[in-house]
């Protein structure tokens, strides 16, 4: 009886390893069959990767399909991780590109990137579409983000605590705000982190007390835009120069970039590339 | 082929895959050994297990803060799952009907199949707000703990109604046999007789406890502070390595490497208390 009950579980087994095999096969049917539409340099598939700044994500996701479009056979993967991410990422040659949204740091600028400006960038106080306070001095976010300021009513608004949102260290978002806003001074230890322009947004969306930072081409309805010093967050403001938190966002690539990556680098640095980036809410590189 | 042969073979076979994953443990143990040591040197081990400020851009790597948070979850994970947990276990094991039993069984082991950041976010769009109506901003020590005790549960409960159940039918009978009840025979006999069981359980939930990074960084706020109450934000050991590890560099990153270690021995410690602690039940049974 064992022996018959074996042979019969043979029999699914081997069509399920056989599918799989098939299946994998698969995988590698569509190669370079396609001559292309002049594609960059090469005939065959060819990808470039992107990794790092989340603040430049989403504009690096819309320039790598409008890459696409135009030259078939290249794929721009793009991902996030942080301003640090990108510069680590990018040095050990781990990506292609890499994506920072603050300057490189003094320990960085040995690592042998040459960076490429592609856009410049306002960062938003944002808080609560039902926040009262609409809008706060320099100093008074520093104190609110070092802790020194806990309460609404402290700043105009209800006396409720204030709930803290900042990002990781690895944010470059985070770096220039410290840069450009914090100055000399700490945010406090007491802040809720979280990895991303998305998820600082989600955080500030769900909690009517709470207050963050994050990219401009980030803001939408679900949170409200603080004008600092009586100054509005808009592009408007941050061309004419009078929005004072404004930072570059950077491609970095390991060396000078060749073939696939430099076109694409070039494409993104010209007038259809920095259209895109101006649809997206960013600022063009010139 | 001699049946001899093949009775080799497979001996030779198994032999090898067993030794492939000692090997492999070693070689982990190694590693994170090796990139974390120098921390050890550069920052000295007590100033890193006890020191309460983690501040990496200012050269500061003290992780008391980050295992008091871990040990604030771990706790509170282990307080709701413990009752909830063994409860469960009982009903299951000398309650429940044999088709509550069918029904109920593969739910609780369906739980340990379900991905954690499925339970992360859970956590984050139901369990957070809520919180927030009672105190804080909702990312705290109890979202966390709650969204853990879900994790724990099914460990808790499916190894505990194994040593319920292995408990020798004499010992059930004899007290029944005495006249007592049937909850009066679970909560005196059963249950003291399968505790080596249910510790060994315990000790086992408590390890994927500690281990849980995912979930725990989408509710626990990741704020380096010391949590003072259930409603405060606090970091895990194993939420301050998934967080950082991607853009650390130099010292940080062996930093973090030796959060590493201090994890793996504290597991490795909790499984050997595991072992001990079911060793010593069956013995004790044995000798009965």
């Amino acid at each position: 009886m064992a022996g018959k009950k074996k042979r019969w579980l043979a029999l699914p087994v081997a069509v399920v390893l056989a599918s799989m095999l098939a299946l994998a096969g698969c995988g590698e049917a569509a190669t370079t069959e396609e001559p292309g539409d002049s594609p960059p340099a090469k005939q065959e598939k060819s990808t470039i990767t992107e990794a790092g700044s989340t603040t430049v994500q989403p504009v690096a996701e819309k320039l790598g399909h409008a890459f696409t479009r135009k030259y078939p056979d290249v794929t721009v993967v793009v991902q996030g991780g942080g301003s640090s991410t990108g510069v680590k990422s990018a040095a050990a040659g781990t990506v292609d590109i890499g994506a920072a949204s603050r300057e490189l740091k003094e320990s960085e600028k040995t690592l042998g990137l040459v960076t490429h400006v592609l856009a410049q960038d306002g960062i938003a106080i944002v808080a609560h579409p039902s926040q009262v306070v609409s809008d706060l001095s320099k100093e008074q976010v520093r104190d609110i983000f070092a802790g020194e300021i806990t309460r609404w009513s402290e700043v105009g608004g209800a006396d409720r605590e204030i709930h803290v949102v900042a990002r990781e260290e690895g944010s470059g978002t985070r770096a220039a705000f410290e840069e450009m806003v914090m100055g000399e001074v700490l945010i406090g230890a007491g802040a809720i982190l979280q990895a991303s322009n998305g998820a600082v947004r989600t955080a500030v969306a769900g909690d009517a007390d709470a207050i963050g930072f994050l990219s401009f081409g980030y803001i939408n309805d679900t949170i409200k835009a603080l004008s600092i010093n009586g100054v509005a967050a808009t592009v408007a403001n941050t061309n004419s120069g009078k929005y004072p938190v404004v930072r570059p966002l950077l491609f970095l690539t390991k060396g000078q970039p060749a073939g696939v990556v430099k076109q694409f680098i070039d494409f993104c640095l010209g007038p259809e590339g920095q259209a895109i980036v101006e649809g997206e809410g960013y600022m063009s590189a010139y | 082929m001699s049946r001899h042969f093949m009775d080799r073979l497979a001996r030779y076979v198994v032999f090898v895959t067993a030794t492939l994953s000692f090997l492999i443990l070693l070689a982990i143990a190694v590693f994170i050994v090796k990139e974390g040591a120098p921390t050890f040197e550069k920052v000295g081990v007590l100033d890193f297990l006890t020191g309460g400020v983690w501040r990496p851009g200012q050269g500061q790597y003290g992780i008391l803060a980050m295992i008091a948070g871990s040990a604030a979850v771990t706790a509170g994970s282990l307080l709701l799952a413990i009752p909830l947990g063994i409860a469960c276990a009982i009903l299951l094991a000398e309650v429940a009907p044999s088709g509550v039993r069918r029904f109920l069984r593969p739910a609780v082991e369906l739980l340990v199949g379900i991905p954690s950041v499925v339970y992360g976010l859970v956590g984050l769009v139901l369990l957070v707000p809520a919180v927030r109506h009672i105190g804080g901003n909702g990312f705290s020590v109890l979202a966390a703990s709650i969204v853990l005790m879900a994790m724990v549960l099914p460990t808790v409960i499916s190894i505990s109604e194994d040593s319920i159940r292995a408990v020798p039918v004499a010992y059930k009978e004899g007290a029944l046999a005495l006249g007592a009840t049937h909850w009066q025979t679970i909560w005196r006999v059963i249950l003291p007789a399968a505790r080596s069981g249910i510790g060994a359980s315990i000790v086992l939930g408590m390890g994927r406890a500690v281990g849980e990074t995912m979930a725990m960084i989408m509710v626990i706020g990741n704020s380096i502070v010391f949590p003072k109450s259930p409603l405060d934000p606090a970091r895990t050991l194993t939420g301050n390595i998934a967080v950082e590890i991607s853009y650390a560099t130099g010292i940080h990153e062996d930093a973090l490497f030796a959060t590493g270690i201090v994890l793996f021995l504290f597991i490795v410690l909790l499984n050997s208390i595991a072992v001990v602690t079911l060793k010593r039940g069956t013995h004790a049974q044995s000798l009965a």
